[in-house]
């Protein structure tokens, strides 16, 4: 293990570059470029003591932040995905499925289950983007369903932790018809009265932000992070032009009107209490 | 109706040259040489040739008359299908976008609500359209002509052919992406019958909110993806060339989407394609979607709304 590892440039490029906790005792702030005890960016909840920057978190640690401890009880564990189609770039879908989970994380792409906030119980469904890229195939669809049904069935609040490039390619239609699977069942939740809260954190594009995530009763994002329907490398492609600054970040979206709020990373859990007690009509 | 000025794709050259001897003939005939028997003998070849080529398609093949340029529109089947249609404009809200149509009409003498993506056909119309690619007020005045079918309990016929929705500035900061998760939450509960028809291009998302229904049929030729083939090779092969290996590997084509139970039936096209014969296309198709919509207004309306529900439902493959 480096001792001390300089995150620029040994760090890999590409989107996500700036938003992983880099290894080594200290690390070198890819945002405010500061060096800081790796440590403490960890018992910050991978937050930037210096600058408030968000990093990736692990779905554990996520569900530790905003359920009452032990409360968490996972469904559909076991669900994998197949490779119906024989979709074979350079490598095969199923070796890439096999590659995702021997990393020993998740079986797919999301973690669902109930667990309790305050007290209250709810469905929630968090996103593993360390699982490819967070994408939405069969899967993440059919286990975000049966959540929202779980929701349904119990009258609890929905919540669903976004951080996704989109729907998964190697499952081309069946990953469109997630979308369109998963907005219905929020149109029978919506009809039942329950909270849907959904929660915006870097990055969060594609399928998933054109279906469930931007349905929200409250649409919350973790500060800065990259929210849209397009990559911006594929709008920068289309218009030929410089994309604004700030283009897609969360205080962009509050800006134009697609999120409600922005809540740090550590205020996340208190503020979600606060609002279900509130639409649930609780004291 | 046959459509003149025909353009060709690359593999109907052989097509292309046999129709270019017969116009050569038939120009022959003209100064008192008789080559009917000629002529005729071609013709019956050309037709074999279009027949046998059109029913051995490759997926690549398929995406290009998919995307022909002569390949009939949403306004197009409005003209053979429906009478006293009236387009209705706007989203009430940002204004009116182009690359969607709406408007009242008639099927068979009943009302309905018919909207549909729009491209065109020569350099101006096509800028005019946006390509067939929708910004968020497309979305949103589709979900305005559908919510108003429902107060006035008329049915919905959609036509989808987009190459995707819009991506552009604009389009993200009026939000795009809400305006199409929108659209597929509520059809998803509306209560009057919805028959969606892939026409041409069915891109992605942009494609999908306007085509939750009850029924979907597709074209033979058509093609129905969660992304283009040109934009599945840029991700992962890194050259937007390879479009050909991208879409046999998306299985993108009505009989691929068939057997994987997202669509209810496939409504056959001319010899040669839905661009040689509009007409005849437009028959088909108007013969279809009266027997379907025979069928959907036998239900009622919790019935119509929970069979929805469970078609889209149970849309995965998975293992537990
Ligand atoms: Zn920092």
């Amino acid at each position: 293990m480096a001792w001390f590892k300089r995150s620029n440039p040994p760090m890999p490029k590409g989107p996500d570059h700036k938003s992983r906790v880099p290894e080594g005792l200290w690390t070198k702030c890819t945002s405010c470029g500061e060096t800081i005890y790796t440590k403490d960016i960890e018992k910050n909840l991978n937050v930037c003591p210096k600058c408030n920057h968000h990093y990736r978190i692990s779905t554990k640690k996520r569900l530790e932040l905003l359920l009452d401890e032990g409360s968490f009880v996972e469904f559909d564990a076991g669900m994998v995905s197949v490779d119906f189609l024989e979709f074979k770039d350079s490598k095969s879908y199923q070796d890439r499925i096999n590659q995702a989970v021997a990393k020993g994380g998740s079986k797919d792409a999301i973690v669902c289950g109930q667990g309790n906030i305050e007290g209250m119980p709810v469905e929630i469904s968090v996103f593993d983007f360390s699982f490819m890229g967070g994408s939405m195939g069969s899967v993440v669809g059919e286990k975000i369903t049966r959540g929202i049904e779980r929701a349904l069935e119990r009258k609890t609040p929905m919540i669903i932790v976004s951080a996704s490039g989109g729907a998964r390619m190697q499952e081309s239609i069946l990953s469109l018809m997630q979308m369109a699977k998963t907005s219905a069942a929020l149109a029978k939740l919506r009809e039942a009265g329950l909270p849907f809260v959904s929660i915006l954190t870097d990055p969060t594009t594609g399928g998933v932000t054109a279906s469930f995530a931007m349905l929200g009763d409250i649409n919350m994002a973790e500060p800065k992070a990259l929210i849209g329907f397009a990559g911006p490398r594929v709008i920068e492609q289309t218009i030929r032009q410089k994309l604004p600054e700030g283009f897609q970040r969360a205080e962009y979206l509050l800006d134009h009107g697609m999120v409600d709020v922005i809540v740090d990373r550590a205020q996340m859990k208190a503020q979600l209490s606060s609002i279900l007690k509130m639409l649930m009509r609780q004291a | 109706m046959a459509q003149n000025n025909q353009s060709y794709l690359e593999f109907e050259k052989p097509i292309a040259e046999l129709e270019k001897k017969i116009q050569e003939l038939l120009s022959f005939s003209t100064d008192g040489v008789d080559l009917k028997n000629e002529v005729s003998k071609l013709e019956k070849k050309a037709e074999q040739m279009r027949a046998e080529l059109f029913s051995n398609l490759n997926r690549w093949q398929t995406a290009q008359v998919a995307r022909h340029i002569n390949r009939p529109f949403t306004l197009d089947y409005i003209q053979h299908i429906f009478t006293d249609f009236v387009e209705l404009h706007g989203d009430r809200n940002f204004g009116d976008d182009h690359a969607i149509v709406g408007g009242l009409a008639r099927m068979d003498g009943e009302p309905v609500m018919v909207i549909g993506h729009q491209k065109g056909r020569d350099t101006k119309e096509k800028v005019f359209r946006n390509f067939g690619m929708p910004n968020p007020e497309g979305y949103r005045k589709a979900l305005r002509l559908m919510e108003m079918a429902e107060r006035f309990k008329l049915p919905i016929i959609t036509f989808v052919d987009t190459p995707g929705a819009f991506p552009g500035i604009g389009a993200e900061e009026r939000g795009q992406a809400e305006a199409i998760a929108r659209n597929l939450r509520e059809m998803a509960r509306l209560t009057v019958p919805i028959i969606v028809v892939i026409t041409g291009e069915g891109g992605s998302g942009g494609a999908l909110a306007i085509a939750v229904g009850d029924r979907v049929l597709m074209l033979e030729h058509s093609v129905y993806a969660v992304i283009s083939p040109e934009g599945c090779a840029a991700i992962l092969w890194s050259d937007g060339t390879k479009g050909a290996q991208a879409a046999e590997a998306l299985k993108l084509t009505a009989t691929d989407i068939k057997e994987l139970e997202v669509i209810d039936e496939i409504v056959p096209e001319p010899v040669g394609g839905a661009h040689r014969d509009h007409k005849a296309m437009a028959d088909n198709l108007h013969e279809a979607l009266a027997r379907n919509l025979k069928e959907l207004k036998k239900l009622s309306e919790p019935d119509l709304i929970e069979a929805r529900y469970q078609k889209f439902r149970k849309m995965s493959r998975f293992i537990e």
